[in-house]
Formats: C-alpha cells, sequence, structure tokens
C-alpha cells in the first residue's frame, strides 16, 4: 500500500504531520510528496493513486479499511481541477518527492541543462526568445531580451538572481514549487547561467517562508554536483515587501536598506555588486526547463496574443475551491472564480476580486469576461501581476479595502520616494475621512484621485506606482461603498 | 541580555568570505539572541568597516529585526487581504486580547496560505483555517 501525503507548508499548516502520524501508528510508512495544489481538500492522502480529502487524523482506520466513502475523491490525477489543466511548470506537482533526485530525473529532470549544454550561450537566448516567455513576477518583460543583454554585457563576472520574494497576498505559486520541485528551479538557473556566462546565483526567499528556505537548501546541497561549476546559495530576506522589487532586492543581497534604485542603469547592466545580473522570478526561472527540454515552440502553442506558455494562477481568498491552477493565457477571470474556483467559501455571492496582489486592480463580476492576459488587464486598468486572485464576498466594504491598499503602501514604503512615504499615509487618512462620512466627502474623493495621480507618475517602482490601482479601481467600480459608510458591510 | 562576546565572533568569523554579509548576520545574531543589540551593531560595523549608522540603518529598515528584547513567543497573523477576505480582522482583536501580553502578536503581510486563511505562523510553525476556538487554543499552548 503506498501512502501518500503532502509536506507543503500549506498541507501542514492543514495538519498534515497529525494525520501522518496516524497512518504511521497504525504502522503505515508514508511517503511525503509534493501538494497536487487542491488546497480545500488538504490535507490530501493519497493510497494507491486513489485520493480522499481533506482528512483528520481520526479519519485514518476508516480510510485504511478502505470505509471512507465521504472522503474519497477517485484518482487524485483525474479530479477535474487536475485534469482542466496545462500543467507545464507544475507538471510535477503531487506526483513526486520534492527532495528525491531519482523522481526528478525519472520525470525529465535535468534533461533541458543538458541540452543547454550542447547549445552556444547565444543559441539558449534564441530559444527562451522564440519561446515568448514573459517575466511571471509581474511585469511581463520578455525574458529572453533581457537574458540577451546580461549576455552581451561587459563584467567580470555576472549573476543569477532569481527573487522568491513573494509578497502579494493570494500568491503562492513561488512558494509551492519551491517546496514542491525545487530542482526544477535549479536547473532553470543553471540553464540561466549557461546562457549570460554568470558562475554565481542568489536565491532570495522571504523569512515568511522557513519551508521553502529549508527545502531549497537542501536541494542545492543535493544537486550542487550537477550544476557545477555554478554554485547557488540561498538568502533570507527579512520582512520587507518591497524587496520583492528587483533593485531594492539587490540592495538587500547587499547587504543595505532596501530601498529602491533609479534605472537606468538596468541590472542587466549594472546589478548586483555593479554587475551584470539577471533577476527573474521563480516561476520564470522554472518555465525555462520545460522550454529547453520540448523546445521553444511546444511552449509558445499555449497563449494569446503576446502572452505565450501557461500562467500558474493562484485562487485564493473567500473562494470555494482555492488552489493552484495553471493554465494557457486567455482564459476568462469568470471561468477562474466561478467555474473552476466555485464562487465564494461563505456561499455568499461575489462581489469583487482582487487580481495581481496589493497593487492590483478590484474588479466586480460586470469585468468577469476579461481574458487572463497582460493586455486585455492592462485595458481594463488592472495588471495581472504575480497571477493571485483574491475573491470577496458581498460583506466586503470596498472603502476600507482602498483605505488598505494606502495603509499597506505606508507600512512597506521604503521611503526613498516622496509620493509613496508620504502620499500613502495622507491617503489613507483622507479615506478615513470618507468612511467616517459628512458633507465633504466628494472633495475628498477628488483628493484621493489627485493624490494617486501624483504616486503614479512620481514614484520609481510599483509600490507607491501601483497603489492607486487598487484604490482608484474601488473608487471606480463601488462607488456606493464611498458613499453610505453605515450600511454596507454591516452584514 | 547582552551578547556574550565569543559568540558574537564567532557568527562574524563565520561570514567572512560571503557576498554581501550582513543580513545574513543580522538574522544570526536576531536568532541567537531574539534582538540586535548596540553592541552587536558596534561590533558587526567594526568589523564589515561599515559606520555604526550603516548598520542600524539596515537593522531598522526591515521588519524582522528588533532592537529590544522580548522572551515571548510571538504569533505572526497574516493580515493581508485573502485572509481578510477570509474573517482575519476579526481574529486580530480576539488574538490581542486572548494573547493579554503573554504572546506577542504581530501583523504579517501574508504567509503564502492564502487559499485557506485565516493563517498564522509561530516559531515557524503554520496553522490555517484558524477560526476563535483554534486560535484560542494556539496561544493557551504557547503563552
Amino acid at each position: 500500500m503506498r501512502i501518500c501525503v503532502s509536506d507543503d507548508a500549506l498541507a501542514i499548516a492543514c495538519g498534515a504531520d497529525a494525520v501522518v502520524r496516524a497512518f504511521e501508528d497504525a504502522g503505515h510508512a508514508v511517503e511525503r510528496t509534493s501538494s497536487w495544489g487542491m488546497h480545500w481538500l488538504e490535507p490530501l492522502v493519497e493510497v494507491d493513486g486513489i485520493g480522499y480529502g481533506p482528512v483528520q487524523p481520526a479519519d485514518v482506520p476508516a480510510i485504511l479499511a478502505g470505509e471512507a466513502p465521504h472522503l474519497r475523491l477517485g484518482p487524485v490525477a483525474d479530479h477535474p481541477f487536475i485534469a482542466g489543466q496545462t500543467r507545464l511548470t507544475f507538471s510535477r506537482a503531487g506526483r513526486t518527492r520534492s527532495l528525491s533526485l531519482d523522481d526528478y530525473s525519472d520525470t525529465g529532470g535535468w534533461k533541458g541543462l543538458e541540452i543547454a549544454r550542447r547549445l552556444t550561450a547565444e543559441q539558449v537566448v534564441d530559444e527562451v526568445k522564440a519561446s515568448g516567455l514573459r517575466g511571471r513576477g509581474g511585469a511581463g518583460f520578455p525574458a529572453g531580451v533581457k537574458w540577451n543583454t546580461v549576455r552581451l554585457a561587459e563584467g567580470a563576472r555576472k549573476f543569477i538572481v532569481c527573487n522568491a520574494d513573494e509578497g502579494d497576498s493570494a500568491t503562492f505559486a513561488d512558494r509551492m514549487l519551491m517546496e514542491g520541485d525545487p530542482f526544477c528551479l535549479i536547473e532553470g538557473m543553471a540553464i540561466a547561467a549557461i546562457a549570460v556566462g554568470a558562475s554565481h546565483g542568489f536565491v532570495y526567499i522571504r523569512s515568511e517562508y522557513p519551508h521553502a528556505i529549508r527545502k531549497m537548501e537542501a536541494a542545492i546541497r543535493l544537486s550542487a554536483a550537477l550544476i557545477a561549476p555554478f554554485v547557488i546559495e540561498v538568502r533570507k530576506g527579512a520582512g520587507a515587501y518591497v524587496c520583492g522589487e528587483e533593485t531594492s532586492l539587490l540592495n538587500s543581497l547587499e547587504g543595505r536598506r532596501g530601498e529602491v534604485r533609479a534605472k537606468p542603469p538596468l541590472p542587466a547592466i549594472e546589478g548586483l555588486f555593479g554587475s551584470p545580473t539577471v533577476v527573474n522570478n521563480v516561476l520564470t526561472l522554472a518555465a525555462i526547463p520545460f522550454i529547453l527540454r520540448e523546445g521553444a515552440q511546444a511552449y509558445a502553442d499555449f497563449g494569446m496574443g503576446r502572452s505565450r506558455g501557461t500562467m500558474p494562477i493562484q485562487l485564493a481568498g473567500n473562494v470555494r475551491y482555492g488552489g493552484l491552477f495553471e493554465t494557457a493565457f486567455g482564459i476568462t477571470l469568470g471561468e477562474l472564480v466561478d467555474k473552476i474556483g466555485g464562487g465564494t467559501d461563505s456561499g455568499r455571492a461575489v462581489r469583487a476580486v482582487q487580481v495581481g496582489g496589493p497593487l492590483g486592480a478590484y474588479l466586480p463580476p460586470s469585468l468577469f469576461d476579461t481574458p487572463f492576459d497582460y493586455e486585455a488587464f492592462a485595458a481594463i486598468d488592472g495588471l495581472i501581476g504575480h497571477g493571485g486572485i483574491t475573491v470577496f464576498d458581498d460583506t466586503v466594504h470596498m472603502a476600507r479595502q482602498a483605505r488598505f491598499a494606502f495603509e499597506f503602501c505606508a507600512a512597506e514604503s521604503c521611503g526613498k520616494c516622496t509620493p509613496c512615504r508620504i502620499g500613502a499615509v495622507r491617503g489613507r487618512e483622507t479615506m478615513e475621512q470618507i468612511i467616517a462620512g459628512g458633507s465633504d466627502v466628494e472633495d475628498r474623493l477628488a483628493l484621493v484621485r489627485d493624490l494617486c495621480e501624483t504616486m503614479k507618475v512620481g514614484s520609481l517602482c510599483a509600490l507607491g506606482g501601483f497603489t492607486p490601482y487598487p484604490v482608484l479601481s474601488a473608487i471606480e467600480h463601488f462607488p456606493e461603498d464611498f458613499r453610505a459608510p453605515a450600511q454596507v458591510g454591516a452584514a | 541580555m547582552t551578547p556574550e562576546p565569543t559568540p558574537l565572533c564567532e557568527i562574524l568569523a563565520g561570514h567572512d568570505g560571503t557576498l554581501g554579509p550582513l543580513l545574513p548576520i543580522l538574522h544570526e545574531v536576531q536568532a541567537r539572541y531574539g534582538y540586535v543589540s548596540e553592541q552587536a551593531i558596534e561590533e558587526i560595523a567594526l568589523h564589515l568597516n561599515l559606520s555604526r549608522a550603516e548598520v542600524s540603518g539596515v537593522v531598522g529598515f526591515y521588519h524582522d529585526f528588533r532592537r529590544t528584547p522580548d522572551q515571548r513567543p510571538a504569533l505572526k497573523l497574516c493580515r493581508a487581504e485573502a485572509c481578510q477576505a477570509r474573517g482575519s480582522e476579526e481574529l486580530a482583536a480576539v488574538a490581542e486580547r486572548l494573547g493579554a501580553g503573554r504572546v506577542r502578536i504581530e501583523t504579517v503581510y501574508c504567509l503564502g496560505l492564502c487559499s485557506v486563511g485565516p493563517a498564522a505562523m509561530i516559531d515557524e510553525q503554520v496553522h490555517a483555517r484558524l477560526n476563535r476556538s483554534t486560535l484560542a487554543t494556539l496561544l493557551e499552548q504557547r503563552a
């Protein structure tokens, strides 16, 4: 009997370790695998390929006796949530043990690196360019173009920096990838090193992810010989959201305050310690092994318009079926929220979704026909960011969410740009006055709009520059919440 | 609590040759002593050939580093949007009351458990789907 339970932090947070102990107490060994990403079913137990979830320790005897029909899901791989996805980056999710080199190489691991080693640096870059892969951190910059800049830049040493400072609420794909398939990220970084001629790589992981840090460190030790002479080390963040911005991250790696740098110079020319540096998100680098192994075209065949390939979308917040859904670009927001996510977990109506983390727009169901695509979201004054979707039911008070957007910016601003440092505080105060009501709400709203304009054009990075997205979208799509403070949200 | 000089020297020596050693050093100091003291800042600055103001500025910038000792366990409660949508704000008020000074309640913006919130972390142990009663149990165990 082969029993598998995930050791992903989310499964553990839902009680997976206690479930494992219950199986062990009953005399059964349990394999710890990565998570399938069906979070509402965690802790998910697989017995010879048949899934059960969510499982509590008390359910274990019934599962072992084959008497748990209410928890039985059938073959996990055939579950509609999994079968409906196109998993390229997350092809191993749920299927392998994260620190097993055998599992990794048995599932196509290191093939991309082998191919890259037979190519010239320019050919590797061309392959990434042809795939159409764009940076998955949020900005969507073509990865191959960035790599080529670093390849051509003069420098005695070059660096590969993996941005694993996944601070956006509603995002956990980087965490799942690092915890579930760390060798995939290592392979992607090793390929990037070949493409640009780098000798040293860093994975900058936020301190809120201790499990991911431990997994990455262990995986780097296990695979060091396979990627040599390239070396990778893990660096732990220290609780600053702004360090997810690439120049601030570089300052942090150098041991400085995580303040944003002005660009130019681009990090590709003058990055870490002044050297040419590739800074890519976890998901960008983790997409690379597939592209090299299967060819650029195999990746580019998925997607729409200029958004090629797949996006690991994260369904979060008040959603019934939350988790990781990797799919080709082009799926509509409504399909994701209503069909795949199953609406709210509370059973109430969906009132708003925030796409793209704390700097993303709040969107009403009337915009649910928008396809998931960089350009389509830009057209409705939104952004897909790192692919996180937070669902809110009809108890949400949108003026309070707008206030929170300013509060978050004030808490996390690095302080370099005045509009962000001071504007966020003044914005929060003004929103508090609006929430309190009064006769001058229209004047206050005009002030907030004006402030947002200043922050948008006067901030160096996305923190100050994009905080207006959640604020203005909330005002535009949910104006009633900014005028009737007493009633809305009382439920 | 004043750090003994020897272990700090060991921490510093352990990072000789590290590129950009300041954050790794501060993390280790904080892990060992629970905070970064003025004395530690001075010694780190001396060792890395930085000014005290530079080291101080870095310590002050990051939410993780503390400058004063606090022996209480810290509950990091996520209050970012996805957890808000699942009721974290109500829990935050409850946590303050139940912690009653025995547990330090800290706000954290995102633990990456956004589909199963409200979520919290205490001593690197993660907890999800929190409600009043599970939170109370958690605080009771740790206080």
